[in-house]
């Protein structure tokens, strides 16, 4: 929509022909401009302008729904299918049937928590006949801290699907369908993506998995930020996001944590006492906070966390625009994940976004120094 | 008024100020033909060719030579016409300087200034009774606090009947970041209308002709969704409001979730944003002045450096940060989501507590109400 050719807009010739002769051809050139900018530039008066930019604002302007219409086309697509199902009850019921198309869902936890697990198990899943209750497609697996093992994805589906997978050549099948791409940089993975929109729709994909977001920077993000530049990853998001918008494919990413040392970060209006920090720091010597920062965790539509508090896994869903935020107990198996218990314990204020790694915090302090 | 600064094309003001037009004044009393020819018709008679031939020359070398068509005179004559009667506005308080309003019809205006309520009391209270028409209000948060929640209960709050204490409009809501989920909507409707029969159940004995009328889909029906995919087309709905507010008049509030998201990704050029962040800023404004409508912007929050430490702060700069009337910043305070004013010229700095529930935003239940002044 952005890239229309002025031209082809049917304004006034004159108008028209002088967008032309100052190289302003596309409707993103137009609209990067003030009124008075292009008044200048086209040497026009500011009436005319105005009405070539509201002409074009209006062809350029995305078309109106209402909401009664988007709930009708939910509904019809209920019927071909608008989420995948992650077979834990408990997980699909509380985001209302699955992985929802079209979005970024988040997978954020500490190493070895059961997230590369939880990619392998839903790729199967994406895989599978809809008759069984997957999708029927091409599975894209963006594998970039070499944690994909086809074994193991192998034994979750024939422990966990054996009526599919001991059927004869079926296990080949499956494997067949999920493609695993190893970037090792940030440019093969740039790379990478811009082949898998154009392939996208032609080849049945209907699942693209990251596994890590985080994998690829190897700077330090905070360093980053105080130098005001931008995100390293800033093209990537926003990619990524408009991929799935515009395939409607969920599209799942793993995050990784890190351990940040200092206490919570406050708006500079929220006065905290001396004694306060004090005690925070006693309490927090090492708080873990999802890689990637801020900025990446506005693009992300669902985040699910996978953390650890004495002894117990749980998968927490810590942001959704339709569910409450709930954690479900989990274990790992040779099955894969599968939930304890599939009623929700609803987790409250700041529990949501504390991410808790007891009994794992060795591990943290020397993988938290690799990718600090 | 200076010829200048009309809304002329630099050619055409170039023109007119070589020709010796310099002032408005100077163009009230002439004719389009006139001035096509170029000859000015105030000093045609006060020179005698045969008298002050050579010196006419020498003096007014340009005035002989405006040259445009008889057409685009006429063009730029309506266009002095228009600024010269918007200067002679015969408003009440604005004889003594143009387009002024005094503070006194402004109070006036502003008591009939409708709110749309959050649906929590508390958040009300310390807003003056709710989001403000005709006022554009920035509402940040980190992810997950409830901005787009607090964006889709106003959107339907909007809606509540005027025998309900509403102002019965309607809805646009742009989404930027595809955050919007009409389930979710749906639940939120559902909420609203419960809540409204409980309170009105005494008030209103045919119940279930009210229920008919109060069905969830009548209130998505009235919520016109846009969904921009690049700031191009944000630009571009931002410019068509108007025209599409003037063919739905009912529209009573502009939800924008969220105004950071794609200037955040891919723009290099910081002037050029600033720049169009602010001329999105004042159409808004306008908007909101015109229909009186409320515009609601969500914003994200960003990592700022200040004096040695991480701070967070709302996106997009501070130049953007003098682009809205009022700012409010939703936070954690322990375990409660809190509200806070962080900038409004007629509201007090305070914070209240809010909650996010699955009807949708609501009071904390919690026994004691806390409003804190900061």
């Amino acid at each position: 929509m952005a890239n229309k050719i002025i031209s082809q807009m049917s304004l006034p010739k004159p108008i028209s022909h002088k967008f032309a002769a100052r190289n302003v051809l596309t409707a993103k050139d137009a609209l990067s401009m003030a009124e008075f900018e292009l008044m200048e530039l086209l040497d026009v008066g500011f009436g005319e302008v105005t009405s070539a930019v509201a002409q074009i604002s209006e062809i350029v302007c995305p078309p109106c729904q209402t909401a009664l219409q988007l709930m009708e086309e939910r509904v019809r697509d209920e019927c071909l299918g608008s989420r995948l199902s992650t077979r834990l009850r408990g997980l699909d019921d509380a985001l209302c049937g699955g992985i929802p198309f079209g979005v970024i869902t988040e997978l954020v936890g500490p190493s070895g928590i059961g997230k590369t697990q939880f990619c392998l198990k839903i790729a199967l899943l994406a895989a599978l006949p809809t008759s069984h209750g997957g999708l029927n497609g091409r599975v894209i697996y963006v594998d970039i801290e070499n944690k994909f093992s086809s074994r193991r994805m192998i034994e979750i589906g024939a422990k966990s699907l054996p009526e599919i997978f001991h059927k004869e050549g079926m296990a080949r099948e499956m494997a067949g369908r999920i493609l695993v791409l190893r970037p090792t940089s940030v440019s093969e993975f740039t790379d990478s993506l811009q082949q898998i929109k154009l392939s996208v729709l032609e080849h049945q994909v209907k699942l693209l998995i990251i596994d890590s977001m985080a994998g690829l920077i190897l700077g330090d993000l905070e360093g980053d930020l105080k130098t005001f530049k931008q995100h390293p990853l800033a093209w990537h998001i926003s990619f990524i996001k408009s991929l799935a918008e515009f395939s409607q494919i969920p599209i799942i990413v793993t995050n990784q944590v890190r351990s940040q040392s200092c206490e919570e970060v406050h708006y500079s209006f929220q006065a905290i006492s001396k004694l306060e920090v004090v005690s925070n720091q006693e309490r927090v010597e090492s708080r873990l906070v999802a890689a990637l920062g801020i900025h990446w965790a506005h693009a992300v539509t669902i985040r699910l966390v996978l953390e650890a508090d004495s002894d117990q896994r749980f998968i927490k869903v810590t942001k959704s625009p339709i569910s409450p935020s709930l954690a479900f107990p989990f274990v790992i198996t040779s099955s894969g994940i599968s939930l304890i218990s599939d009623e929700g314990i609803e987790v409250k204020g700041l529990e949501i976004n504390t991410i808790h790694g007891q009994g794992y915090s060795e591990v943290f302090a020397s993988a938290g120094k690799s990718y600090d | 008024m200076e010829v200048s600064g009309l809304p002329l094309s630099p050619s055409q003001r170039a023109k007119l100020a070589s020709a010796g037009y310099t002032t408005l004044s100077s163009l009230s009393a002439v004719s389009s033909q006139q001035l096509a020819r170029g000859t000015l018709a105030t000093t045609r008679h006060f020179i005698n060719p045969s008298f002050l031939g050579f010196h006419r020359f020498q003096f007014l070398p340009a005035r002989a030579d405006l040259n445009v068509s008889n057409e685009e005179a006429l063009v730029i004559l309506n266009v002095v016409m228009r600024s010269s009667r918007f200067s002679g506005s015969d408003r009440a308080g604005a004889c003594i300087v143009a387009g002024a309003q005094s503070a006194w019809d402004m109070l006036c205006e502003e008591e009939h200034n409708k709110h749309i309520t959050t649906s929590c009391g508390d958040l009300d209270k310390i807003l003056g009774g709710g989001i403000s028409c005709k006022e554009v209000t920035e509402i940040g948060g980190i992810p997950g606090i409830g901005k787009t929640q607090l964006g889709i209960q106003l959107a339907i709050n909007v809606q509540i009947p005027v025998g309900y204490g509403g102002l019965g409009g309607k809805a646009i809501y742009i989404d930027t970041e595809g955050s919007f989920m009409v389930e979710r909507v749906f639940q939120v409707a559902e909420g609203c209308i419960e809540d409204m029969l409980r309170l009105n159940v005494s008030q209103f004995k045919n119940l279930e002709t009210h229920k008919e009328k109060m069905h969830p889909n009548t209130f998505l029906a009235n919520i016109f969704y846009f969904r921009a995919c690049s700031y191009t087309e944000q630009i571009a709905v931002i410019n068509h409001l108007e025209k599409f507010v003037s063919e739905h008049k009912d529209v009573r509030i502009v939800v924008i979730d969220s105004v950071t998201f794609h200037f955040r990704q891919d723009f290099d050029d910081m002037a050029l944003r600033t720049r169009l962040l602010s001329g999105m800023a004042s159409k808004l404004m306008k908007l909101a002045k015109q229909f009186s409508l409320a515009v609601v912007i969500l914003n994200q929050v960003t990592m700022k450096f200040t004096d040695g430490s991480f701070q967070l702060t709302l996106a997009l700069g501070d130049s953007w940060s003098h682009a809205c009337t009022n700012r409010v910043i939703l936070y954690w305070n322990g375990n409660e989501r809190h509200a806070y004013i962080d900038k409004s010229p007629s509201l007090r700095s305070q914070s209240a507590p809010y909650a996010v529930t699955s009807k949708g935003i609501r009071d904390v239940v919690s026994n004691c109400k806390r409003i804190r002044m900061m």
